[in-house]
C-alpha cells in the first residue's frame, strides 16, 4: 500500500532555513535515514515544502475563486514536507517514522496517511466504473 | 495475535529486519535455513520480552543479539562435536561481549552488502528459476509460504519442498553469503535481475487461471527492483530493470477492466497510468543510458515501454522508433517472442503486410507453437489487410490456446468481431 508521510510545520519551519551546524546535522541524519528507505525499497518520492509565506490558497464557493495569499496562520495544520512510500501496512509505516530523526528543532509532528488503492474506488463508484468498462468493451469488440 | 497492538508493533519491526537479519546469520552460520529458523526464535524472544520493557532504542541490533545468542546455545547443545563448530562459537562468544554499541556498528551495514549477499545467494544459478523465485520471495520479501503459493497458483507442499530443495541446493553448492565482484559480479548478475523480472511478470501477466493480473508480485517485484537500485546505483542493467518494471507498473490500473477484463495497451485509458512511476521509470532509464547501457537487454526493453509511455494518445506512439528499438533487441536477445513482438511493431509502423511477412518467418519455430499471442497476432495482420474470413480463423486458433479465461474471452470477442 501507499502512504503519505506528512512533516507538519512548525513556528521555526514556517521561518526558513538559516545556515547553522543543526541544520547541517540534521541534512546528515535525514540523508542517511532517506538512504536506509530508499534501501529499503520504500521511498517513492518526496520533498521539503517552502514556508506557508511562499504559498498562495484558492478558496471556492459556487462559481466563486478567491485567491488568498500565505503565510497561513494556522501553523500546526500547515505541511513542511511530505513522503510517498510503498509499505506492507500502516504498522510498517508507523515503524518507520518512528525510525525518522526529528524533522525540526522542538517537538514536532509527522503524519501519515494511506492512498485510495484501485480496489477501494471499486466498491464506491460501480456504477461510473460499469459504464468505461461497458465502452472500452464496444471498442473492442469493433477493433 | 493480530489485535494486540504491543504484538503488531513487534512484527512490523521483525517484518522490516528479517531480511537483514537472515542476511547476517546466514553469513556468520553458513546456513540458511538455520539463519532463518534463528531469525525466527529472535522473534519469539522478542514476542516475550518486548511488551513488558517495551521496544528497544535499535531493535535490530536487539533482534540479532538475541539470535547469536541462540546460535550460540544451539552449537553448546550440539556438543560442539566438530571443530568447526567450537571455532564458530567462540567467535559469536567473542562478538557476544562487544558493547551496544558495537553490536550495533556491527550490524550497521550502510552499504546493504549483506542484504545484497544474501540477494545473490538466494538467486545463484544452480537453483532452478522458480525455486529461486520462490526462495527469494521468503527470504528476501518475507512472505510466507502460503502467500507464495497462493501468488504462484500452487500448492503450500509443493512451494515447501520447492524451497527446500533450493536450501539444500545452496548448501551443496557451498554457495557464499557475499556479493561477488568484478567477472563473478557480471556472471552472477543476469540470473539475480531474471528473478525479479520473473516475479514481476508472474503478477503481470498471470500465465494461468481465472485472475488476470496479481499486484501483490508486481509491487514485490518492484520493491526488490528498487532495492537493487539503491544498493548498486552503478549498474545500468539494474537501472534498466528497475525503469522496465516502473513503467510496466504504471499501467496496472489501466490494463484490466472493472470486471478484470483484459485492456490491451493501445485501448488502455491513459489517464489512468500512473505518472508517478513513468517519471521514476524514464529518470532509472536516463540514468541506465547515461552509464553506457543503453543496449543491455532490460533498458532496451525499458526504452520500449517509455515510448509507449510518452505517447500521451496510442495514435502518437512513435511506431518507427519502435520497430527500431526490436531490432535491436533481437540482436542483443535473440528469441522467437522478440521476433513476434518485432513483427508487431512492423506492422504498427510500416503496414500489416510488413507484420505479417515477419510473422511467417517465425510461424514454424517450435518454441511459439503454444503460444496464444502468435495467431493473435497473426489475426491482427489479417483483419487489418482486408482478409477477415483468415483473421476469424486466427482468432480462434489463438483462444484455443489462451493461458487464462480473461486472455480467451478477449481473442473470441476479436474472432466474433471479424464475422462481417
Amino acid at each position: 500500500m501507499r502512504v503519505m508521510v506528512f512533516v507538519k510545520a512548525t513556528e521555526d519551519s514556517e521561518q526558513g532555513m538559516t545556515a547553522s551546524p543543526e541544520l547541517d546535522q540534521m541534512f546528515v541524519d535525514m540523508g542517511k535515514f532517506n538512504e536506509e528507505l530508499v534501501n529499503a525499497g520504500v521511498l517513492v518520492a518526496g520533498d521539503g515544502l517552502k514556508p506557508s509565506s511562499f504559498g498562495k490558497r484558492v478558496a471556492f464557493d459556487g462559481p466563486s475563486r478567491t485567491v488568498i495569499d500565505g503565510p497561513f496562520a494556522e501553523t500546526r495544520e500547515l505541511v513542511a514536507g511530505y513522503w510517498l512510500w510503498e509499505v506492507k501496512d500502516m504498522d510498517e509505516a508507523v515503524e518507520w517514522v518512528k525510525r525518522c530523526p526529528n524533522p525540526m528543532f522542538g517537538p514536532s509532528e509527522i503524519e501519515i496517511r494511506p492512498l485510495y488503492e484501485m480496489e477501494d474506488f471499486a466498491d464506491i463508484i460501480p456504477d461510473e466504473a460499469a459504464a468505461i468498462h461497458d465502452g472500452v468493451g464496444e471498442k473492442l469488440a469493433k477493433g | 495475535m493480530a489485535a494486540d497492538p504491543t504484538h503488531r508493533t513487534i512484527e512490523a519491526v521483525f517484518r522490516i529486519e528479517r531480511a537483514r537479519l537472515i542476511a547476517g546469520l546466514a553469513r556468520l552460520t553458513r546456513d540458511v535455513d538455520r539463519a532463518e529458523e534463528l531469525a525466527q526464535d529472535a522473534l519469539l524472544v522478542a514476542l516475550t520480552e518486548w511488551p513488558a520493557r517495551g521496544v528497544p532504542d535499535n531493535p535490530g541490533a536487539w533482534l540479532m543479539a538475541a539470535a547469536k545468542r541462540r546460535a550460540i546455545d544451539g552449537i553448546r547443545h550440539a556438543q560442539m562435536q566438530s571443530r568447526k563448530h567450537a571455532e564458530i562459537a567462540r567467535e559469536l562468544d567473542e562478538e557476544q561481549d562487544m558493547s551496544a554499541a558495537a553490536v550495533e556498528a556491527a550490524l550497521d551495514d550502510p552499504l546493504g552488502d549483506e542484504l545484497l549477499g544474501l540477494i545473490f545467494a538466494a538467486c545463484h544459478p544452480v537453483i532452478g528459476a522458480e525455486a529461486r523465485a520462490a526462495l527469494t520471495l521468503r527470504l528476501v520479501g518475507g512472505l510466507t509460504v502460503e502467500e507464495i503459493a497462493r501468488a504462484f497458483l500452487s500448492n503450500e507442499a509443493a512451494i515447501a519442498a520447492r524451497i527446500t530443495r533450493a536450501k539444500k541446493a545452496i548448501a551443496k553448492a557451498g554457495v557464499q553469503f557475499e556479493v561477488p565482484r568484478g567477472a563473478e559480479l557480471a556472471a552472477r548478475l543476469p540470473s539475480v535481475l531474471e528473478i525479479v523480472y520473473l516475479i514481476f511478470n508472474e503478477g503481470y501477466a498471470a500465465t494461468a487461471g481465472p485472475s488476470l493480473v496479481r499486484p501483490p508480485l508486481c509491487a514485490e517485484a518492484q520493491r526488490l527492483a528498487r532495492i537493487l537500485a539503491g544498493l548498486m546505483p552503478e549498474q545500468p542493467e539494474v537501472l534498466g530493470l528497475l525503469a522496465l518494471v516502473e513503467i510496466q507498473a504504471s499501467r496496472l490500473a489501466a490494463r484490466a477492466g472493472p470486471d478484470g477484463q483484459f485492456v490491451p495497451l493501445t485501448e488502455q485509458n491513459r489517464a489512468r497510468w500512473d505518472q508517478l512511476l513513468i517519471r521514476r521509470g524514464l529518470n532509472a532509464l536516463e540514468r541506465a543510458e547515461a552509464l553506457g547501457g543503453a543496449d543491455g537487454p532490460y533498458a532496451l526493453q525499458a526504452a520500449l515501454a517509455a515510448c509507449h509511455a510518452r505517447a500521451r494518445r496510442a495514435e502518437d506512439t512513435d511506431w518507427r522508433r519502435i520497430a527500431a528499438l526490436y531490432d535491436r533487441l533481437g540482436q542483443v536477445m535473440p528469441s522467437p517472442v522478440v521476433e513476434l513482438n518485432r513483427a508487431v511493431a512492423h506492422s504498427m509502423a510500416f503496414g500489416p503486410d510488413a507484420g505479417l511477412a515477419l510473422v511467417d518467418q517465425i510461424a514454424g519455430d517450435a518454441a511459439l507453437r503454444h503460444y496464444a499471442p502468435l495467431p493473435a497476432a497473426r489475426g491482427d495482420f489479417l483483419l487489418r489487410a482486408g482478409r477477415p474470413a483468415e483473421a476469424k480463423a486466427a482468432f480462434e486458433a489463438a483462444a484455443a490456446l489462451a493461458g487464462n479465461d480473461r486472455e480467451r474471452e478477449f481473442l473470441l470477442r476479436r474472432a466474433a468481431g471479424c464475422a462481417d
